[in-house]
């Protein structure tokens, strides 16, 4: 088995909301997640809106401390670690975001940018610098007069490029992709992605790669983590997903999504109604109030997230 | 071409441009097409192709100090572009009713679900307050909301995305219209209630009888529901097909890279790369001369410089590309 890179040991958080006399409203965002992401993997977490995801991004890189639980990364606890050591490790993990308008610095030209990442790590000559940052922009495809000029006279698809090469800036072993082609069109998207598998091979990272969409991550992942109301409910290595089996909602995911044939013929909608708030997560298994299998036993225990064949884990009463 | 009925809706060279401090932009660039009675059509495109701007200008609802339009829009034999202000008003949510993308938005957050709907029928049915509330909450039902009486009562913000989507549709429905232009009715939604929604329309369209245009980037979306597709690109419609024929055989290159740079889902196969559109959608003030798509296009060609015509390669088969000069395919390769 491949070295564990990084490692979520029971990791919840919880924001709280206002506090009124009577009762006091939290959000539940991400509940006991234990999830490991092997070194040279891509990961697909998959979910829909509201569902944790980038929460659970975020408290990866370290950027939200849990309300309890353990991070792991290459065989450190990330929490238990001083500022200039978290500093550096920083290095090793970084994230590309979804809107490539509101993640770059509008008063910035792109040297700027790219060039920020070495300063703030005191890495390298000025000279040194300027020569990685031309080659990361020749990694991720734009011309070299890019450099002088500012986020707002490139397009979608090149900010995202642009997103892409700062995160690239210090060779991290792991980037965290939270939703990075969901604001390109689709033209575009396929060029993002291509990139994205082209950058992988070349540097050997890991991916975390989180999406609403079902296609987008079954073309990108090795394995696929699938969550609802802030619980993993599925995570099982990505062949596993062509089979039935798989978790009430996972299989009701997988028959809502579009196929882009006309032949096919739907099956009637599984799910009825919406996703419940996660302010008030309903008790048992936070599924079954949509669940079309559900029993007494899912209204009133939390199913335990267990191995059900080597790699595949689930969290359901019947399965 | 004989046709028994006159269609229900007929766009002929339908033109729109803003006027800008950098001059008059063209969005939409002489768009023609027909919708028969019941019809599904779905418009395809990416954004700022000019899907949207051609829902609005059908109904007139763009700016008027601000843009221009011109070209002629027939709906059941009447020229909507030569009716009054008050003719078309008359028209609008009535016989042709729209949904739009973002229901939080398209709905008036200080009015409750009840009034807006009820609105609809007092105004054009001229029904009571009491009667147009009743038949509000049986319109509500119909689009599958479990406890219309309390619906009714709430306020915007009270209802999650998915149920404002269905008031919203609801809304769209109540005075039965022949005609309904969906602008991007899904797009805002999680995947499951998505198709929750998409299974509603199609229902609701045949159970009433209704044409529907519906506008989307999701080419899965457009497979599912639609009859027939046309797809835009830079203000043009570039090649329209009935929808089986159009994914099985796409004509135009913009079509047939647009099919093949989705992503499918396909949990067996080893990923392969993405066959991506080099370039990107140019913005509307800098279309290039000739073939809107000749710039990104694998296959241009000398004659690319100018704008092709529109070619038949079936009866019901259009495009718009200078590859099919003839009725069938120009066979690629030099010499």
């Amino acid at each position: 088995m491949a070295e564990i890179l990084l490692e979520a040991r029971k990791v919840t958080k919880i924001f709280p909301l206002k506090t009124t006399w009577t009762r006091r409203l939290q959000v539940a965002a991400v509940t006991d997640v234990s999830l490991s992401l092997q070194a040279g993997e891509t990961l697909g977490l998959v979910g829909e809106s509201g569902c944790g995801k980038s929460t659970l991004g975020r408290l990866l890189l370290a950027l939200l401390p849990p309300t309890s639980g353990e991070i792991w990364f290459a065989g450190r606890n990330i929490f238990s670690l001083s500022r200039s050591e978290l500093r550096h490790l920083r290095r090793q993990m970084q994230i590309v975001f979804q809107d490539p308008y509101s993640s770059l610095n509008p008063r910035m030209t792109i040297r700027q940018i790219l060039e920020e990442p070495y300063i703030i790590h005191g890495l390298g000559s000025k000279t040194e610098r300027r020569d990685w940052v031309a080659s990361l922009l020749h990694d991720v495809g734009l011309p070299a007069e890019a450099l002088h000029r500012y986020p707002h006279e490139f397009s979608g698809g090149q900010r995202q490029r642009l997103g892409i090469a700062r995160a690239l800036a210090l060779k991290p072993h792991l980037v965290i992709a939270d939703e990075p082609v969901s604001a390109l069109d689709v033209s575009v998207q396929a060029q993002v992605l291509n990139l994205f598998n082209d950058l992988k091979g070349k540097m050997g990272l890991t991916y975390l790669f989180i999406s609403h969409d079902l296609s987008v991550i079954s073309h990108v992942s090795d394995r696929i983590a699938v969550m609802y109301l802030g619980r993993l409910v599925e995570v099982a290595p990505r062949q596993r997903y062509g089979q039935r089996g798989l978790h009430p909602y996972t299989e009701a995911l997988l028959d809502a999504v579009p196929v882009a044939d006309p032949a096919f013929r739907r099956p009637v909608p599984r799910l009825q109604g919406d996703p419940p708030s996660p302010v008030q997560i309903p008790p048992g298994c936070p599924f079954h109030p949509r669940c079309p299998e559900a029993e007494a036993i899912c209204r009133e225990v939390v199913p335990e997230f267990r191995p059900v064949a080597a790699d595949h884990w689930l969290s359901c009463h019947r399965r | 071409m004989s046709r028994v009925a006159e269609p229900l809706l007929q766009v002929a060279d339908l033109q729109a441009a803003f006027l800008t401090p950098a001059g008059l932009v063209p969005a939409v660039n002489g768009i023609s097409f027909s919708l028969g009675a019941g019809e599904t059509l779905g418009l395809v495109g990416e954004s700022g192709c000019g899907k949207t701007v051609t829902a609005l200008a059908i109904l007139r609802l763009l700016p008027e100090q601000t843009s221009q339009q011109s070209g002629k829009v027939w709906f059941a034999g009447q020229d909507l572009m030569a009716l009054s202000k008050h003719d078309i008003r008359a028209i609008r949510g009535n016989r042709i009713a729209m949904i739009f993308q973002e229901p939080m938005t398209a709905l008036n957050p200080v009015l409750t679900i009840g009034e807006q709907i009820s609105e609809v029928l007092r105004l054009h049915r001229g029904l009571e307050r009491r009667a147009a509330w009743q038949e509000a909450g049986q319109t509500l039902r119909q689009v599958g909301i479990a406890d219309p009486e309390e619906r009714l009562r709430q306020y915007p913000h009270q209802l999650s995305g998915g149920l404002r989507q269905r008031a919203l549709i609801a809304m769209a429905l109540v005075c039965q219209p022949q005609l309904v232009i969906a602008d991007e009715p899904t797009t805002a939604l999680d995947v499951t209630i998505q198709a929750q929604i998409l299974a509603l329309l199609a229902e609701l369209r045949a159970q009433m009888n209704m044409a529907l245009l519906l506008i989307s980037h999701n080419l899965g979306v457009v497979a599912q529901i639609t009859d027939r597709v046309a797809v835009m690109y830079a203000g043009r419609i570039v090649e329209t097909a009935p929808t089986p024929r159009l994914f099985a055989a796409p004509c135009h290159p913009y079509t047939q890279g647009l099919l093949a740079s989705v992503p499918k889902l396909d949990f067996q196969a080893r990923p392969v790369r993405l066959q991506a559109i080099p370039g990107q959608v140019p913005s509307l003030g800098e279309v290039p001369a000739g073939c809107p798509f000749q710039p990104r296009c694998p296959r241009a060609f000398a004659a690319c410089q100018e704008m092709p015509p529109w070619l038949s390669v079936a009866a019901d088969h259009q495009v718009a590309c200078w590859l099919y000069q003839g009725g069938t395919e120009k066979v690629s390769g030099h010499g």
